[in-house]
């Protein structure tokens, strides 16, 4: 693109350093050889102490593995019962009730975290109290949790996508011999998979780094990753916290590179396919 | 033609050509208050191209929608070839329809869209395989069988949404403006090509489209249809020549509609004494209404001759009144004249270019006689 100026480019400036430069600050520390965050020791940096340190330490390794089961589980049960709200919402025009549950299921987006919390930790003792079920605050009760409000972000994305959605596909499939659940399966879940994809990585990522909520809903010896982080910069930071960072960092940093460059390709075959349509036209 | 089309389909000689293969009977399709379709009765028949023919809004698409089974009808009943069809989910129904949108799945080549109705019959491969082969080959879109969607042009696509919907042999086939999408030199060559896809399968086709050249060029017969009614059923010919009423004569074609009074009946057809044509316009068929009724005479634009001096010596007659041209439209083939008559109104007058050259018989502001034969008008009670 062609420069307007000087204020555009200071603006882009200011605001990758905003962006960027504790990120990068981090990264640089987590090669530090010394125990003090902010000391630099030049004699002999850089090093890979720290994670040499961090994968030996059974916490945080449990504790990421704790959080990534919960992830997988939670995104996945939010997909689940997010896409089957989304398709209510998105297809029943009106039935008895839709408000009440269009504005349920997007109520935890807008709700402050520490209600939403507070509420599913009584929900889950009186639950207890009834029912015997669940056994106490932990694991079980932080995904249920998790599915509940992750569940809401994947309607929504779901919603959005079947609101533009050509029916006319499913009454033709329909009309071609295909009962409801077939169409279901082979027109409809296949053309709205991209918008689950990115629903589930949504809840994924929320899973992954929440912290408020799953406060409240823990118990002992259920710490996922964020809790453990948190604890442990209460007592002072460690630098083995910023290799753990710039390792997650990493992964987020490649997986965004990978999905950019895929849809890249994508763009164009599509553009070449169409030019190629247009000329068949001729 | 419709011989050749016959011999097409071995059970057509047991069956009596008029009998009804789809019938609807008093079908009635409400949306809340809303009556989208009012007590529609009609008979269908093998084989035949029929064009259900109305504006937006007239309950035509709703209809077509109840014999595909999207709709379930408030009240009436649906046969197809004899079978009930009240209760019978869209997907196991005789009928397959080619929707407006094409709606072919994106995410599937042509050939798997081809074939996604004979999978749900449970088709071996092979089989599909041979059957989608035959009829892209029918539709001459043979050769794009890989392809998707996208990488198709309009005109690909309506063929590959005709192939889908015609694999299955379905014993009615829906077409929901089939040809409305495409551009218009396109769409003529389409026209032409439904028909003698239609004539090689011997297929029933049902058209819905709002454009009554379409429904000409492609109906054996057409309904018209008005605020969920059916205004008149015929061929292109009668509803052309013949309208029921002022809704279908407007409707269908241009016209030019006169208001009057039943003047005489008698032997020799009826004459109407028409304030607007300071006149009298005499039909030669009789209409059946009382002395000093008030009717309407509609004249087709094309039966109306155009010339400089009385077409009759002495005192104007019957079937004529003086004009000046305001307006000459040179469309090519023909000409539009707007000849304002001497009450003002104007009357729409066309006549074909039949001679090469620029000259024009007849030019603007010019004064002219407008006369038509007796066979022309024809005389509307409603």
């Amino acid at each position: 693109m062609r420069s307007r100026g000087w204020f555009p480019r200071i603006a882009l400036v200011l605001g990758l350093i905003f962006l960027y430069v504790p990120i990068v600050s981090m990264i640089v520390f987590s090669f530090n050889n010394s125990r003090l965050v902010t000391v630099w020791d030049a004699a002999n940096s850089p090093t890979l102490k720290w994670y040499h340190i961090l994968v030996h330490n059974g916490q945080i390794l449990s504790a990421a593995w704790l959080s990534i089961r919960i992830a997988l589980i939670a995104a996945t049960g939010a997909v689940i019962l997010g896409t089957l709200a989304g398709m209510a919402l998105a297809r029943f025009a009106a039935f008895r009730g839709r408000m009440l549950l269009a504005g349920m299921t997007t109520a935890p987006i807008v709700m402050p975290e520490v209600i939403t919390g507070l509420s599913l930790l009584l929900l889950f003792v009186a639950m207890e109290q009834l029912i015997g079920w669940p056994h106490g605050v932990g694991a079980v009760t932080i995904t249920l949790a998790h599915i509940t409000f992750c569940m809401a972000y994947v309607t929504v994305v779901v919603q959005s996508r079947l609101t533009g959605f050509d029916e006319s596909l499913e009454e033709a499939a329909m009309d071609l011999g295909a009962r409801p659940v077939k169409v279901f399966f082979r027109i409809t879940l296949p053309l709205i998979l991209p918008a689950i994809a990115s629903g589930w990585l949504l809840a994924f990522t929320l899973s992954w780094d929440d912290l408020v909520i799953t406060q409240f809903v823990a118990g002992p010896g259920s710490s996922t990753l964020p809790m453990v982080i948190f604890s442990k910069v209460r007592f002072g930071v460690t630098p083995d916290i910023n290799a753990l960072a710039t390792i997650m960092v990493l992964l987020v940093a490649t997986g965004i590179a990978i999905s950019t460059v895929w849809m890249r390709y994508r763009e164009k075959r599509r553009e070449r396919d169409a030019q190629l349509a247009a000329a068949a036209n001729l | 033609m419709s011989a050749g089309a016959q011999v097409n389909s071995p059970q057509m000689a047991a069956t009596d050509p008029d009998q009804a293969y789809v019938r609807i009977a008093g079908v009635t399709k409400k949306f809340g208050d809303f009556v989208a379709v009012d007590n529609v009765s009609l008979d269908i028949r093998r084989g035949e191209i029929f064009c259900l023919l109305g504006g937006s809004g007239s309950g035509k698409t709703t209809l077509l929608r109840m014999l595909a089974g999207f709709e379930t009808p408030t009240a009436g009943t649906i046969l197809i070839d004899g079978a009930d069809m009240s209760t019978t989910p869209p997907y196991e129904r005789p009928v397959n329809m080619m929707f407006q949108s094409y709606a072919l799945f994106p995410h599937m080549t042509v050939e798997k869209n081809v074939a996604f109705g004979l999978e749900q019959e449970g088709v071996s491969s092979a089989d599909a395989k041979r059957q989608v082969a035959e009829i892209l080959d029918i539709v001459k879109m043979t050769g794009f069988g890989a392809r998707k969607p996208h990488q198709l042009s309009g005109g690909q696509r309506q063929r590959v949404a005709l192939a889908r919907a015609l694999v299955k042999r379905p014993k009615l086939l829906l077409l929901d403006e089939p040809l409305a999408a495409l551009d218009k030199k396109l769409r003529e060559h389409t026209q032409f090509e439904l028909l003698s896809i239609q004539q090689r399968l011997g297929v029933t086709f049902i058209v819905v489209t709002h454009d009554q050249e379409e429904a000409m060029t492609l109906g054996t017969r057409l309904g018209v249809m008005n605020q969920g009614r059916i205004v008149q059923v015929g061929s292109p010919s009668d509803i052309y020549e013949s309208p029921a009423n002022r809704f279908v004569a407007d409707f269908i074609g241009s016209v030019n509609m006169f208001e009057g009074q039943v003047h005489r009946g008698g032997s020799d057809g009826v004459r109407i004494d028409c304030a607007e044509l300071r006149g009298t316009v005499h039909a030669d068929r009789t209409v059946a209404c009382a002395e000093g009724a008030t009717v309407w005479t509609a004249i087709r634009p094309e039966k109306i001759t155009i010339s400089r001096h009385s077409p009759v010596a002495g005192a104007p007659a019957e079937n004529m009144v003086r004009g000046t041209v305001r307006e000459i439209a040179y469309m090519g083939d023909m000409s539009i004249y707007l000849v304002q008559i001497e009450s003002g109104k104007m009357v729409r007058v066309t006549l074909p270019n039949i001679m090469r050259g620029g000259e024009r018989p007849i030019a603007r502001e010019e004064g002219v006689w407008l006369s038509w034969h007796g066979s022309s008008p024809v005389v509307l009670t409603e």
